[in-house]
């Protein structure tokens, strides 16, 4: 594109033309120099609120203050979890510089074992600048004070004085509270809360405290530092105290607790005591059971398989997670559910020792002759109930014992129950496809066959027996409606006259009458086979496992009850050699404690001390056994 | 009024007053970035400042035959510094910009940058005013910028090859070749950029990536720029206090006392204080700037409009950088950030600017 109207270029044209191109550039320049102030003004001004909040959250690190956890305490406010205090160091991983001499002196002051100073050295390795690394838990006072003196030499060492959780009773609540643990890693994962990470904060894992955990958790204090890029501390800014969590009040009877949990003494077996006026759990036992405070400390591996291998199971809450045939225990129910269907309990059958249905003889354990319903559950005669579920059918009876809470699931906090099964037609059809028999009635009358419950099932139905009313099982203060049962009272009356003379007549338990003047404990004795009746043992000896299971209902007083339970002894031979002993003794504490606490001394002396006293040594022996088997998970 | 002596007139009072008052603010922020310290930069930087100032200063007393008749000759000596730092880079393995003097670190691309715009200016000063427009007037200026731009590309740093090529370019432009020749210029290379992006090295890509979306990687590379913004956002309008920078103090910024000191200041001083520092270049550039519309010579009128777009180039990329709106490439903020080669190049612009000026004074001007 030739331009021919061009000036000539001369060295005036040349002149004008820098001195106006530099003009531009110039202004080029200023315009670039204007942008850059508006830009820095944009930045500073309108964006400061942003920065200066970004600026702070570069400049304040926050480290968190564990909550103390709440307290769970009993019907009396006597506490059955709280805390004490854990003294612990810990190691800030930035101020630690010479890291090798200081995990030195670490293991040899607290003798750290070797897989400990792996777990230190792992954590130490993941964790950044300045998140604290745990050492140790729960020093006693020698081996702290030993760190403190020594604190000018270990720099990098942080102590504090912290909170653990502690269960006065120990193993007594272990199932009924559960444990508390540190987070895991999928728990981080899921809760994405930096507490979870904090040195010391536990959660809890099972039990009531995972269940109430939301309401015992607290609110974690905050430490508030100012941190270079590298994590470096400049100085501390500010504290905000920790909140402590919620008080979760419970209806059990921590004195109960403890009693029925040591009176269980060495068997297994599961109790649970219930109160008539409003379904107040008073006591829940499963026994053996584990030491919630090795859990919540963090449990060794070999404590761990220890509880493991015991062949009582103490890692099982058997008062809900236990099923067992109920055996006679339900021979109450049967009567009501009889006199509802208008059988009249006055109506005699003669016992000769068993029932005939069509070829087969089912078998009494006695021979009763002529006898009435009350009579009949006195004596625990099985031909009077084989008699009675032949012509009502046991489809008469499952819906009672349903009302009664056989079966059922409550809504118990904290609670994973197995609620086992009332069979009827319907249910048989559906399982086996098979049509219900005569037969399968005569079994499920005695509490065999079919029919399955736990010991929680067994309390409740007790406490429907002696109120009348459709009490829930209860362990905090939780509102049920408890309305009347639609039985008629003559139906109740006799139930609970049957079961007044099983202990104070002439029936199964009557040496479990309670040594008290003027207060008496009604009762129902079990004795439910872990065989079948093919076998030909009646399972009253050889090996434990084989033994019949010692079931026993019972309440107190007779007149206007009070306290109802369900005790299931495993393997305990027997409802009135094994379980009902035991209702007799805690029964008797809760009219007269220090008789009761007699009665239980004179037989813990006999079974060698307290329930710790008794675990410490059955660990401490087991260790020696399984440290001399090489491989004792493996069997060869 | 007391007669004031000529020896004490003829020194450029004015300007020494706004290198000082540039420097000195940058003593201060230097002496806060140390944590309140004189050492180890702030009082180094002075020492410095003190001694390349009186160099300028002589320099500026030279005549400018001087710099015109050794103009190319300078051009070639460091174009041979420039091959050798390269081969040694070789020898050595990686990115080497250095020569190491015994004394200083010698950067020959710093020396680069104004020995183009000088031997450019001659070269446009001896083309007759006919061949403004021709060819002859464009290739020997293209390979006189593109050699050198080549070897310092390969060591590789972008950040002085463009200021290499741009002061070179507005040697050109104020010289007088074709207006649409720039706009060509500037369009293909708009059209070439995907080419040219693609023949940068890996980090250099990945950090134009990250200019254009900073927050894409807040804890690498784009980390720099996220915290010199947040440094320059939180001072605010009156900064957060002298010594009170956090970002700085506590090591968020990095290069606190180089490449990002302009953020450390604006952190402790605010808008008020990056307003008058720039309020302080604006007034060195008017000055270099007056100084080249008064040149008596064509080579001083071209050499200082290049020297000041040095200058100038210096100031913009570094401030566009720590502000968010450049990527990162390593140019320090002239007077202002710790460091001898670029207070160097700085200075030895100035006198050479400053030996136009009193060129003007002496002579009768050539032109108008």
């Amino acid at each position: 594109m030739p331009n021919n109207k061009k000036p000539p270029i001369t060295e005036a044209w040349r002149g004008i033309t820098f001195t106006r191109r530099a003009l531009v550039v110039g202004a080029g320049q200023a315009a670039v120099g204007v942008a850059l102030a508006a830009r820095m003004t944009y930045i500073s001004v309108v964006d400061n609120d942003r920065y200066v909040l970004e600026s702070e959250s570069n400049r304040v690190n926050l480290t968190l203050i564990p909550p103390r956890r709440g307290w769970i305490v009993d019907r009396n406010g006597t506490a059955l979890a709280n805390n004490r205090v854990s003294l612990r160091i810990d190691l800030i991983p930035d101020r630690l510089h010479n890291r090798e001499m200081v995990l030195g002196q670490l293991q040899t002051l607290l003798r750290l074992d070797g897989d400990t100073m792996e777990r230190i050295n792992r954590d130490l390795k993941a964790a950044s600048g300045y998140q604290p690394v745990a050492v140790k838990e729960d020093m006693t006072e020698a081996e702290y004070s030993s760190i403190l003196v020594r604190l000018p030499e270990l720099p990098g060492v942080a102590p504090q004085r912290g909170f653990a959780r502690n269960y006065p009773t120990g193993a007594a609540v272990g199932h009924l509270i559960g444990y508390v643990g540190a987070p895991n890693a999928e728990e981080y994962q899921k809760a994405k809360d930096p507490l979870y990470i904090t040195p010391g904060y536990k959660i809890g894992k099972d039990g009531l405290e995972k269940y109430f955990q939301e309401m015992l958790k607290g609110k974690p204090g905050a430490r508030r530092v100012e941190v270079t890029a590298r994590g470096k501390v400049v100085r501390d800014l500010d504290t905000q105290p920790d909140v402590q969590g919620k008080t979760v009040h419970l209806t059990i009877d921590a004195g109960l607790q403890e009693y029925v949990a040591r009176r269980m003494g060495r068997e297994s077996g599961a109790a649970v005591v219930i109160d008539c006026h409003n379904g107040d759990i008073l006591a829940f036992v499963s026994m053996p059971s584990f030491d919630p405070n090795s859990f919540s400390d963090g449990i060794s591996n070999s404590e761990y398989a220890w509880l493991r291998a015991d062949d009582h199971q103490p890692l099982i809450n058997k008062a809900t997670r236990g099923l067992y045939p109920p055996g006679s225990t339900l021979k109450p129910m049967a009567a009501i559910a009889a006199v509802e269907h208008g059988v009249d309990p006055s109506e005699r059958h003669t016992c000769i020792g068993g029932y005939r249905l069509g070829s087969r003889f089912f078998r009494c354990l006695g021979t009763h002759g002529s006898i009435d319903m009350p009579t009949a559950i006195e004596k625990s005669c099985n031909s009077y109930f084989y008699w009675l579920a032949h012509r009502l059918g046991y489809d008469a009876m499952a819906p009672t014992a349903r009302l009664l809470g056989l079966g059922e699931e409550f809504r118990l906090a904290g609670s994973n129950q197995r609620y086992g099964t009332i069979p009827d037609s319907a249910w048989k059809l559906r399982k086996y496809d098979r049509e219900w028999s005569a037969s399968d009635s005569l079994n499920a009358v005695i509490g065999q066959g079919y029919v399955s419950v736990n010991p929680l099932q067994l309390a409740v139905m007790t406490a429907r027996i002696a109120s009348g009313r459709r009490l829930y099982p209860r362990l905090v203060n939780r509102q049920f409606e408890n309305e009347a049962l639609p039985f008629s009272p003559e139906a109740l009356a006799v139930a609970r006259a049957g079961m007044d003379r099983v202990v104070n007549g002439a029936g199964t338990a009557v040496r479990s009458r309670l040594p008290l003047d003027g207060i008496t404990m009604a009762g129902k004795t079990g004795t439910a086979q872990v065989r079948g009746l093919a076998s030909g043992s009646r399972g009253q000896g050889g090996a434990w496992k084989y033994r019949d299971h010692g079931l026993f209902v019972g309440f107190a007083p007779v007149e206007n009850p009070r306290y109802a339970t369900g005790i299931v002894i495993e393997h305990g031979m027997g409802g009135s050699r094994a379980a009902a002993p035991v209702a007799r003794d805690f029964m008797t504490y809760l009219f007269d404690r220090e008789k009761g606490m007699e009665a239980l001394e004179t037989l813990e002396s006999g079974w060698g001390g307290t329930i710790s006293e008794r675990m410490e040594r059955d660990y401490a022996a087991w260790k020696a056994g399984a440290s001399s088997d090489p491989d004792p998970g493996v069997p060869q | 009024m007391i007669p004031v002596p000529p020896a004490i007139q003829r020194i450029p009072w004015k300007l020494i007053a706004i290198l000082c008052g540039i420097t000195g603010f940058g003593l201060l922020v230097l002496y806060s970035a140390a944590g309140g310290n004189w050492s180890p930069w702030a009082w180094q930087q002075g020492v410095r400042f003190l001694v390349f100032l009186g160099g300028a200063l002589i320099l500026g007393r030279l005549p400018l035959r001087i710099f015109e008749d050794f103009s190319y000759l300078a051009y070639i000596g460091v174009l041979i510094l420039l091959l050798a730092v390269e081969l040694l880079g070789f020898v050595g393995g990686g990115s080497q910009r250095w020569l190491n003097l015994g004394f200083m670190n010698l950067q020959p691309s710093e020396l680069m940058k104004v020995t183009i715009v000088v031997a450019l200016a001659r070269f446009y000063a001896q083309l007759p005013p006919a061949s403004t427009r021709t060819v002859t007037a464009l290739w020997p200026a293209l390979v006189m910028i593109g050699l050198p731009a080549a070897l310092v590309m390969l060591q590789p740093d972008l950040g002085t090859a463009l200021s290499i090529c741009i002061g070179g370019v507005i040697v050109m432009f104020v010289a007088g070749l074709p207006f649409w020749w720039f706009g060509g210029a500037a369009i293909a290379g708009l059209a070439a950029l995907p080419i040219l992006f693609s023949m940068l090295h890996d980090y250099q890509q990945r950090r134009v990536l990250i200019f254009l979306d900073p927050e894409s990687d807040p804890l690498g590379a784009g980390y720099h720029i996220s915290q010199s913004k947040i440094a320059i956002g939180s001072g605010g309008i009156g900064g957060k206090g002298f010594l009170n920078g956090s970002q700085s103090h506590l090591d968020y910024l990095p290069e606190g006392h180089t490449d990002f000191i302009f953020a450390t200041m604006a952190e402790e001083w605010g808008l008020i204080g990056g307003l008058a520092l720039l309020f302080g270049f604006f007034l060195l550039l008017r000055w270099s700037t007056r100084v080249a519309l008064k040149a008596r010579t064509r080579f001083g009128q071209l050499a200082a409009a290049g020297l000041t777009m040095t200058i100038f180039f210096y100031i913009a990329v570094n401030l566009m950088m720590v502000m968010g709106l450049a990527p990162v490439v390593g140019i320090p903020l002239p007077l202002f950030s710790y460091g001898g080669s670029s207070m160097l190049t700085i200075m030895t612009c100035i006198g050479i600017i400053l030996a136009i000026e009193n060129d003007s004074k002496t002579g009768a001007r050539r032109f108008h």
